[in-house]
């Protein structure tokens, strides 16, 4: 008997903590939830940070006077940006008045890939809203698109002096994005140091 | 109709209307035609000439995600870039790529993120092991918690002490008394 009553006499502390147990178990499924929610799934991290821009040479858009886009204007050892862009694409409506701010100020060169884009739709697109581009690059059948890792337009590269992409913005830049993300980038890269993307 | 005509509160011009068996028969057979018109989302695509080459471009494509409409391969995918991914996949075939290299193709531009069999490395150790470690620490809190509760049988089993054979035996009596 008193072997018996020893037992449980042992327990209270135990028992305290298994009482704890769905407690510390909700915690940490609600850890798990706070970080997983928040996370944005549609953005899809860049395999090709920190790597040279991809091989390619467009043409210039049908019509529209300066040349096209090439691999060897990303590596002149100017700090420039790549922006990805349709006139059929809604969202670049949205982040196109920062562009044209940006061009206006002349902090940074912004090249433009136009990704799987009519030419008479992209110059109309650009008469109409302005043309932002130092450079713009035609990919007509999206295929340069594809070697950029290029999924949802609008998407904007970083494009350091020696040709490296060392950011990547995914969807229309917004003022923060630019003050908080893309000017930094570029600061980075122009002072040689590495950039947090 | 034929026969008397049953009772019913409904005015004439609100019956239902009713279907001949082979009425219903044209009905079915208009509804699997329209079902016929749905094609797969590959319908559009060229196929590779060679019908072996098309074949491992096809098992290839349910191997891929698709970066649009995430979690479908993009086999089944409508996505345009799903479909010019498919053109890629074919296009890297037709140039003689093994399998891998056509992996390893997007693999490079689009990261592990593309196929939908990742694979093992140091960020993704916690996705194939994370199963089997919740289940062995499952399986020993099962076995500890079984332990425990037969030791406590354990206890409940051992010899009567004196007192309580004497308890039992008068509550046993008292029962029988009932």
């Amino acid at each position: 008997m008193t072997e018996q009553v020893e037992k449980p006499a042992a327990a209270p502390g135990r028992k305290w903590l298994f009482a704890l147990l769905p407690l510390a178990v909700v915690v940490v499924i609600a850890l798990f939830l706070y970080r997983g929610l928040s996370l944005e799934p549609r953005t899809i991290p860049s395999a090709l940070i920190n790597k040279p821009v991809p091989t390619f040479d467009l043409p210039p858009i049908d019509g529209r006077a300066q040349p096209g886009l090439a691999s060897t204007d990303l590596n002149a050892g100017e700090v420039s940006l790549v922006n990805v862009f349709a006139s059929w694409c809604v969202a670049c409506r949205v982040e196109h008045p920062l562009l044209m701010e940006m061009a206006e100020a002349g902090e940074v060169p912004v090249h433009g890939l136009n990704y799987k884009d009519e030419p008479g739709a992209a110059l109309g697109w650009l008469r109409r809203f302005g043309d932002p581009y130092a450079r713009v690059g035609s990919d007509r059948d999206g295929r340069v698109g594809i070697d950029w890792g290029v999924y949802g337009v609008p998407e904007t590269f970083v494009i350091s002096g020696d040709g490296q992409i060392v950011c990547k913005h995914i969807g229309p830049i917004m003022p923060h994005d630019l003050d908080n993300k893309i000017m930094p980038a570029v600061e980075a890269a122009r002072a040689g140091r590495p950039v947090a993307c | 109709m034929s026969g008397p005509r049953p009772l019913s509160t409904c005015t004439p011009g609100l019956r239902a209307p009713r279907f001949a068996r082979g009425d219903a028969l044209v009905l079915i057979a208009v509804i699997f035609a329209a079902l016929l018109l749905g094609f797969p989302a590959f319908a559009l695509d060229k196929p590779l000439d060679d019908p072996a080459l098309e074949a491992r471009a096809i098992e290839l494509n349910k191997e891929l995600r698709c970066l649009v409409c995430q979690n479908q391969a993009i086999s089944e995918s409508n996505a345009p870039l799903a479909a010019d991914l498919r053109q890629v996949v074919r296009d890297r075939i037709a140039a003689g790529d093994s399998d891998q290299q056509v992996m390893n193709y997007l693999v490079e531009r689009y990261g592990d993120w593309v196929l939908l069999d990742p694979p093992f490395k140091l960020n993704t150790w916690a996705l194939w092991l994370g199963p089997a470690l919740l289940l062995v620490i499952g399986g020993v809190g099962v076995r500890v918690w079984v332990r425990r509760q037969s030791g406590r049988n354990d206890t409940a089993q051992t010899a009567l002490s004196a007192d309580e054979q004497a308890r039992l035996t008068r509550l046993l009596e008292q029962d029988g008394q009932r």
